[in-house]
């Protein structure tokens, strides 16, 4: 089986953002960023069904600018064989959606002959939750999204995949989409002979428009702002006090 | 001291000035349920969709719906009630019902296709979108206009309004920044579509959905939340016994779901349930990013910590700053 994984550059998830003075993003020059934390989990994943021999070969592709490399090379050196790195300027990034992502992704899926698909499901910077649907829908293929546990069972995947209020078990043809839910696995660190080794594993470069896909804003960003903030309360001293106050609130 | 939320008091005023949107629109709502009732997600975009304008249809889809579509026929402002009831449509695939949405959407070219963000109708609405080569908008908090949307990124941390410049606009809105439609009185027609065609790639097994007597968490008046200060599993009874004397749902953060304490439908935040409740009440919750970025919408939020540093308090509008263990079975037994 090959498998083809994403992962995506985001502002590191405990930073504090901070928005822009021009009022149209964030400030994300000089920001920590690293890995989506989803995208670590779909690389995981990846990982272990290599190591269980189920997996030959996993592909790790990113869409993004220069820096976009340094995750590529990340995954590589948790155990991914080689990356694709689709650059687009900071500009660019900044206004490409799922809708551009997933037209690389599923491109990419089908030169590369490949059985499965592993995206996190989604991404914590722009919060949208539809790249892997829409690869899915573009190919065709069907889709396991906020899966829990994955399971290759006679050339189908079982897949559990976390719904509101429960569980939901599916089983899907192969190829298949299958987005990473936080509880699918607990990412490993990369070490540092892996980190080493990962700086030899070859990166293929191209442009979105090598895999067809106009990068044209679909959105005009009329404005970004803090969301509003709450005025602040008061320490209560004790539980007596607490029901009191809830009270006079009509609580 | 409790601030309504802000996209609160903006729904309020595009109700007052209905004019303020294009009337010429037309929308279609894709109704979710369980085969008895109609979910209050599917509500809340029915409000949205009433905040555009224009005609309104709802596709109620399922192996067992014909009840659904009688109850949604009864709400006011629908002119059409779209019933496809199929045995395919077990488990509400989305490999099955996107070509039924997009089926639909061919059939009557609608401006706008609505639902309440669920883990349902994020699955379905990209697989739509991207066959339409429309974008598709998440987690939509205020309707500006009828191609001006407001929505939240980055956790919550920042609030973006933006212009789609697809020509249909297909999105999921947040159901706590809509109230559920309340409208009775209405007769809708109902037509019955016919299924569409798919490729059977993908087989339903089963679902284990918690049962529950208490309110369900997106929709509790009062949700009484535990964090990695709960310990254990065992000690969220606590929390249910408290809950159980106010009405109230229980949910959890990450760290108490990630421990195995609670199960992950419980979670609320960025990745799990956002949450808007009249009273939200943190219990050993420090209060990171991705856990306010589900309840800071809260019309009051009290928090129980024994750190006073913790982050949690100066998003509360009542802290109390003490062993979790003392004060909350205080509580319970003083309400």
């Amino acid at each position: 089986m090959r498998i083809l994984v994403g992962v995506k550059r985001v502002i590191d998830y405990a930073v504090k953002i901070r928005i822009r003075p021009d009022g149209k993003g964030v400030v994300t020059d000089g920001v920590k960023h690293s890995m989506n934390p989803f995208d670590e989990i779909a690389v995981e994943e990846a990982v272990r069904l290599k190591e269980k021999k189920i997996a030959k070969e996993i592909i790790v592709m990113t869409c993004g600018p220069t820096q976009s490399q340094d995750t590529l090379r990340t995954a590589l050196a948790m155990g991914a064989d080689r990356g694709i790195h689709v650059e687009v300027p900071p500009s660019e990034a900044e206004t490409i959606l799922p809708i551009q992502i997933s037209k690389m992704f599923s491109e990419v899926a089908k030169k590369e002959e490949v059985d499965l698909v592993i995206l996190g499901k989604q991404a914590i910077d722009d919060d949208c939750n539809q790249t892997a649907q829409m690869t899915a829908s573009i190919l065709d293929w069907p889709q396991g999204v906020y899966a829990s546990k994955l399971e290759v069972k006679d050339k189908k995947l079982e897949v559990i995949r976390e719904i509101d209020g429960g569980l939901e078990t599916i089983l899907l043809d192969l190829p298949a989409v299958v987005s990473a839910d936080l509880r699918l696995n607990e990412p490993r660190y990369a070490t540092l002979p892996n980190i080493m080794k990962a700086k030899k594993k070859k990166i293929a470069k191209m442009k979105p428009s090598d895999l067809g896909v106009d990068s044209a804003p679909r959105i005009e960003v009329i404005k970004v702002e803090d969301p509003p903030v709450r005025e602040p309360g008061i320490i209560v001293e004790d539980v007596d006090t607490l029901i009191t106050k809830l009270k006079d609130k009509g609580l | 001291m409790f601030s309504i939320s802000k996209s609160l008091t903006s729904s309020a005023k595009l109700r007052a000035i209905p004019s303020l949107l294009n009337r010429f629109q037309s929308t279609l709502v894709i109704a979710e349920h369980d085969g008895k009732n109609v979910k209050a997600e599917t509500l809340s975009a029915l409000t949205a969709a009433k905040q555009i304008g224009g005609d309104i249809s709802i596709l109620v889809a399922g192996d067992q719906c014909v009840d659904v579509a009688k109850t949604l026929s009864t709400y006011s402002g629908i002119n059409k009630i779209l019933l496809a009831q199929h045995a395919d449509f077990k488990g509400f695939l989305p490999e099955r019902l996107a070509p039924l949405i997009l089926k639909t959407q061919k059939e009557f070219n609608y401006t706008h296709i609505i639902a309440g963000s669920s883990s349902f109708s994020k699955s379905v609405l990209p697989r739509v979108a991207v066959q339409l080569d429309v974008s598709k908008l998440s987690d939509v908090i205020d309707i500006k206009d009828a191609d001006t949307f407001v929505r939240t990124i980055y956790a919550g941390n920042a609030v973006m309004t933006l212009k789609a410049k697809d020509p249909i606009k297909i999105m999921t809105v947040r159901p706590t920044s809509f109230a559920a439609d309340e409208s009775s009185g209405g007769s809708a027609p109902e037509e019955v579509m016919e299924a569409a065609e798919f490729t059977k790639n993908s087989e339903f097994i089963s679902q284990e959905l918690k049962k529950s007597d208490r309110p369900e968490l997106g929709g509790a008046k009062i949700v009484i939340s535990g964090g990695r200060g709960m310990k254990s599993g065992d000690n969220f009874e606590m929390l249910y016994k408290l809950a159980d004397k106010m009405g109230g749902a229980v949910g959890a953060s990450r760290a108490a779901v990630d421990a195995g304490m609670v199960s992950n439908d419980l979670q609320v935040g960025q990745t799990g349930k956002i949450v808007a409740p009249e009273l939200y009440v943190a219990v050993g919750i420090s209060g990171a990013i991705q856990h306010l970025a589900g309840m800071k919408d809260s019309k009051l939020i009290v928090s129980i910590n024994k750190d006073p540093e913790a982050p949690i308090f100066q998003v509360s509008d009542f802290g109390l700053v003490a062993d979790l263990f003392k004060a909350v079975p205080e509580w319970e037994q003083k309400i």
